[in-house]
C-alpha cells in the first residue's frame, strides 16, 4: 500500500513542468531550474545504474502520461519505424547535443563580450521569438543569455513531444528523448550487454 | 492457447510506460535497460503494449513468455 501511495504522488510531478515552463515565461532566469532534469537522470543512471527519473519522476513523461493518456490528446498510433530506429533515436542524441554546446558557445560569446545578449527564444533552432519582458533586471548578460538559450531547448523539445504526443502515442518523445537514450546507453555500458543480463535472470 | 506480453528487449528504450499501465504489477524496467516480463504474473491483456511508445512488445504464447 505504501508503494502505491509513494507512486501516486510522482504521478503529479508533471505540475513542475508545468510551472518551470510558466516562471520562464515571466522571469528567463527560471530556465536554470531546467539542469535538474539533466543532472538527476545522468546522476541516476551513472552512480545508480537505472533510469528511475524516466520510470517514476520525470514531470515531462507524466504530464504526456496525462494529456495523451487521461486526457486523450492522443491519437494512439504506432510510431513510424525510423522514428524507433537506433539511427534515429542515436542522431537525434549527437543533433541535440550539439545543439547543447552551441548554446554553451553562445553564452560563452557574450560572457567574453564578443556578441551581444540576444533577449529572444529560439524555437526549432530556427526562429526567434521576441521574450524581452521575461529578462528582468541585474542579472549578467551571459547568465540570461544561457537562461534564453536553455529554455528555448526545453520549449522546443517540448513541443516536439507534444506534436508526438498526438499522432502517434502518449509517451512517444520518450523513444527519441535525448535524456533516455544517453541514460539508458550509459545503463548498458554500466551494467552489462542486454542479451547477456536476461541469460542471467 | 494462452497468450503472454513478449519484449523485444534490443528495440526497447527503457522508458516504463509499460510499467505504469501493467493491471498485474507484471512488468518491470531491469536496471534502466530493457523491460522484462514476468509470465507467472502476466495475464495477457496487453494493456503494456498498447502504451509502448516503441511497439516493442508483441503477444507470444505462453511457453515462449517473458522476453526474446
Ligand atoms: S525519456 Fe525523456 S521525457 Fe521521457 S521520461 Fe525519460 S527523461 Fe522524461
Ligand atoms: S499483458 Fe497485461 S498483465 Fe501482461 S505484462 Fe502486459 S499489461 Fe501486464
Ligand atoms: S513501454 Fe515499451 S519501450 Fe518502454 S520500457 Fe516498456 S517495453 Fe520498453
Amino acid at each position: 500500500m505504501r508503494k502505491k501511495s509513494i507512486r501516486s504522488i510522482f504521478d503529479y510531478t508533471w505540475v513542475f513542468t508545468v510551472v518551470y515552463f510558466g516562471l520562464g515565461f515571466f522571469n528567463i532566469l527560471f530556465a536554470w531550474l531546467g539542469l535538474i532534469c539533466f543532472l538527476i537522470p545522468l546522476y541516476g543512471a551513472l552512480f545508480q545504474g537505472n533510469k528511475a527519473f524516466c520510470n517514476r519522476y520525470c514531470g515531462r513523461g507524466r504530464l504526456f502520461d496525462l494529456l495523451g493518456g487521461k486526457l486523450g490528446l492522443s491519437r494512439h498510433r504506432p510510431a513510424p519505424l525510423w522514428l524507433r530506429s537506433k539511427f534515429f533515436r542515436y542522431g537525434f542524441l549527437v543533433f541535440f547535443m550539439a545543439m547543447f554546446f552551441n548554446m554553451l558557445w553562445g553564452t560563452w560569446l557574450v560572457f567574453s563580450s564578443a556578441r551581444e545578449l540576444r533577449v529572444a527564444v529560439k524555437l526549432m533552432w530556427s526562429f526567434y521569438v521576441p521574450w524581452g519582458w521575461a529578462a528582468g533586471s541585474g542579472a549578467a548578460p551571459w547568465s540570461l543569455q544561457f537562461s534564453y538559450g536553455l529554455y528555448s531547448l526545453m520549449l522546443t523539445s517540448l513541443l516536439i513531444g507534444l506534436g508526438v504526443m498526438w499522432l502517434y502515442k502518449p509517451r512517444t518523445w520518450c523513444v527519441f528523448c535525448p535524456m533516455g537514450t544517453m541514460t539508458q546507453w550509459i545503463c548498458k555500458v554500466k551494467n552489462g550487454n542486454t542479451n547477456e543480463m536476461h541469460k542471467k535472470a | 492457447m494462452k497468450r503472454k506480453a513478449k519484449v523485444l528487449l534490443e528495440e526497447c528504450v527503457a522508458c516504463g510506460s509499460c510499467v505504469k499501465v501493467c493491471p498485474r504489477g507484471a512488468i518491470q524496467v531491469v536496471k534502466g535497460m530493457y523491460a522484462n516480463v514476468e509470465p507467472e504474473l502476466c495475464v495477457g491483456c496487453m494493456a503494456c503494449a498498447r502504451a509502448c511508445p516503441a511497439s516493442v512488445i508483441v503477444e507470444a504464447p505462453a511457453e515462449m513468455e517473458g522476453a526474446s
